[in-house]
């Protein structure tokens, strides 16, 4: 198979979904995508990018070990993904009532801990393994072309089950992880949601991970949270934004890989990126245009 | 929670009263913080919490709210133990300023303050079809309006300022039309103009809507007009009364075992002085050779810069 980029969308994606690998990894990179949009949101409000990383790279040895002893590589990142969660959830489990800088500091040492632990344990599972640099790069930048119809419906359940809980729990997220204090007062059990989202992270991690591999999860995790949160400080809007600008990475990233026979994942990450650049130029230019009046605005406050 | 009880103890309750706390201690990790502390409050009272930095002020906010148990004697709040009441009071932890990049509007923060502790999502365009959205969102507007936070309680919180932000708490406290108001620090981040303004809300809201306030504060001044009744902490005891009473060089004399002065300077504001551990920075004006100026009551050391 040897496609040829047309001018004529519909039969690019016509000849894309024809190929039943290509039309997997739509369908897995949709499901991803929407999922690391909703959670990446959060994770980005919450302040712990560090953490999901961290949880990112234990999912390397996760899926090598697996691999190694026989197991599908889907079940070492879910295992170990949610592990290290469960860890970090533990030792950042904090007064409960705050999330102060000292037990940030803490913590971040924790995790830069478990995280260069992890990845000297996945390369020490690949060198057992055989050392094939194929599995080592798929594991760290991903394959969208390894995704099978079986990976496909793990993927939509567990996706399934993480957005059920979010949709029950997001409001108390939301203010446990705005105002834990005042949320603490009104009876949320902040540990417990802290704990939870931490669990949510870990399955959302396992999951991208399968797609871009467990360096790039933040080209779904990050970026189009952080982009989304560029353009707007609507929690709504910002989700979907979010959203809508990891499914069109994803999708136009997957067709510019097979066209042009890139990695997926430097495609997808390219993408959003481009998308994060974008979105700061745009808000740098609104801020210019409208300074004169929003200092203006700021003055009336005062009095 | 037994000795929380009054009933238990044979003592009736108050009928009327917010808050009560009889001959109630607190300790923190086996440590006691202070003892002996009587108080009640009623609809409609002001109430501040006064006390060096430490002593325990935010710690009895704490206690009131039930998120750490009194180590004795009884405490009632809303005419339940601690914890129990809690959709019924407004709280304003120390502060707390929020990071420069948080990207989540003013009217997010206060409706969290109306709904956050509900299950579920607030789905997008739920306001335009439900009357209890659309209630929910005009009760918003309302208390923004209410302390003057209309022209920025939709830009970014990260982006407002520390007294705008302080602002934006103070109606999420109030959105739900609380019975009791903790606030630990309300004025906190305040320049005098606005700490003045603050003051006037707080006491203004205490009056019409009868709402109890217990308000900790650094600096006795911007509130001692308004002020019904004031609760002196030291390390190791507590005085509480009308602030002219408290607020003495007798009474604070004895609470702190060492010679304490409390002047009171032409426009009537108070100055203690002598305090035991005065920081240097507390010297002002007044300064005499008994010490340094106490900063508990005296007037807030930024305000002798300006
Ligand atoms: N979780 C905790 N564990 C141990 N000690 C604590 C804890 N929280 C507070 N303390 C201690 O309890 C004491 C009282 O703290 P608190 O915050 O109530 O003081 P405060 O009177 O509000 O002081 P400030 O004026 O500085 O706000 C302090 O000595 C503090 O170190
Ligand atoms: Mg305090």
């Amino acid at each position: 198979m040897n496609p040829q980029f047309s001018w004529n969308l519909v039969t690019d994606v016509q000849w894309l979904w024809s190929v039943p690998s290509v039309l997997n990894a739509y369908r897995a990179g949709v499901v991803v995508a929407v999922l690391a949009g909703v959670v990446g949101w959060f994770m980005v409000l919450r302040r712990q990018t560090f953490a999901g990383h961290s949880i990112a790279v234990t999912g390397f040895p996760g899926a090598a070990a697996a691999v190694y002893t026989g197991l599908s590589a889907t079940l070492g990142y879910f295992g170990f993904c949610i592990g290290a969660a469960l860890v970090i959830a533990y030792y950042t489990r904090g007064s409960g009532s705050g999330d102060t800088a000292g037990e940030r500091a803490h913590s971040s040492a924790l995790i830069a801990v478990v995280q260069a632990f992890a990845l000297a344990l996945g390369a020490l599972f690949l060198q057992l393994y055989g050392g094939f640099l194929n599995s080592t790069s798929d594991f760290l930048f991903g394959n969208f072309l390894g995704i099978t119809s079986a990976d496909v419906v793990v993927l939509v359940a567990v996706a399934a089950v993480v957005l059920v809980v979010m949709a029950v729990i997001g409001r108390r997220l939301l203010f446990v992880s705005i105002d834990p204090a005042v949320a603490a007062a009104r009876g949320v059990p902040v540990r417990a949601v802290n704990a939870l989202f931490l669990v949510l992270l870990g399955a959302t991690v396992a999951e991208v991970s399968q797609f871009t591999g467990a360096l790039l999860v933040f080209a779904l995790l990050v970026m189009p949270a952080a982009t989304a949160q560029v353009f707007t400080a609507r929690p709504a809007l910002g989700l979907a934004i979010g959203v809508v600008i990891g499914v069109l990475s994803t999708w136009i990233g997957l067709a510019w890989a097979f066209f042009g026979n890139q990695g997926t994942g430097f495609t997808i990450t390219t993408l959003a990126f481009g998308c994060y650049v974008l979105a700061l130029a745009i808000r740098a230019v609104r801020t210019r245009l409208r300074t004169p009046a929003a200092a203006s605005g700021a003055l009336e406050g005062v009095s | 929670m037994k000795n929380t009880d009054t009933r238990a103890a044979g003592i009736p309750p108050l009928p009327d009263a917010v808050l009560e706390l009889r001959d109630a201690a607190v300790a923190v990790g086996g440590r006691r913080l202070w003892g002996g502390v009587n108080l009640t409050v009623r609809p409609g009272e002001f109430v501040a919490v006064l006390g060096p930095n430490g002593v325990g002020k935010s710690t009895m906010i704490k206690v009131l709210l039930g998120t750490l148990p009194a180590a004795a004697g009884q405490v009632r709040v809303l005419g339940a133990r601690p914890g129990g009441a809690g959709d019924q009071i407004g709280y304003l932890p120390q502060r707390r300023n929020f990071d420069g990049s948080l990207r989540i509007r003013g009217v997010d923060i206060v409706r969290l303050g109306l709904d956050g502790d509900r299950w579920g999502v607030p789905l997008p365009f739920a306001s335009r079809l439900s009357p209890r959205h659309r209630a929910a969102e005009t009760r918003v507007r309302e208390v923004v309006e209410l302390v003057g936070a209309s022209s920025y309680a939709d830009r970014p919180i990260g982006e407002c300022s520390g007294g705008e932000q302080q602002r934006l708490l103070i109606a999420q406290a109030l959105v739900r039309r609380p019975r009791l108001l903790l606030l630990d620090e309300p004025l906190d981040s305040l320049d005098l103009p606005n700490q003045a303004g603050v003051a006037a809300l707080i006491h203004r809201i205490c009056r019409h809507e009868d709402v109890a306030v217990v308000m900790v504060a650094h600096d006795v001044n911007p509130i001692l007009s308004y002020l019904d009744r004031v609760v002196y902490i030291v390390a190791g005891g507590a005085a509480s009364g009308p602030a002219e009473e408290v607020i003495t060089s007798e009474t604070l004399t004895r609470l702190y075992g060492t010679p304490v002065e409390v002047l009171k300077a032409a426009d009537g504001r108070l100055v203690v002085v002598g305090g035991p551990e005065a920081p240097a920075l507390h010297s002002d004006r007044h300064h005499s050779d008994h010490g340094h100026a106490h900063a508990a009551a005296a007037a807030s050391p930024r305000g002798f810069g300006s």
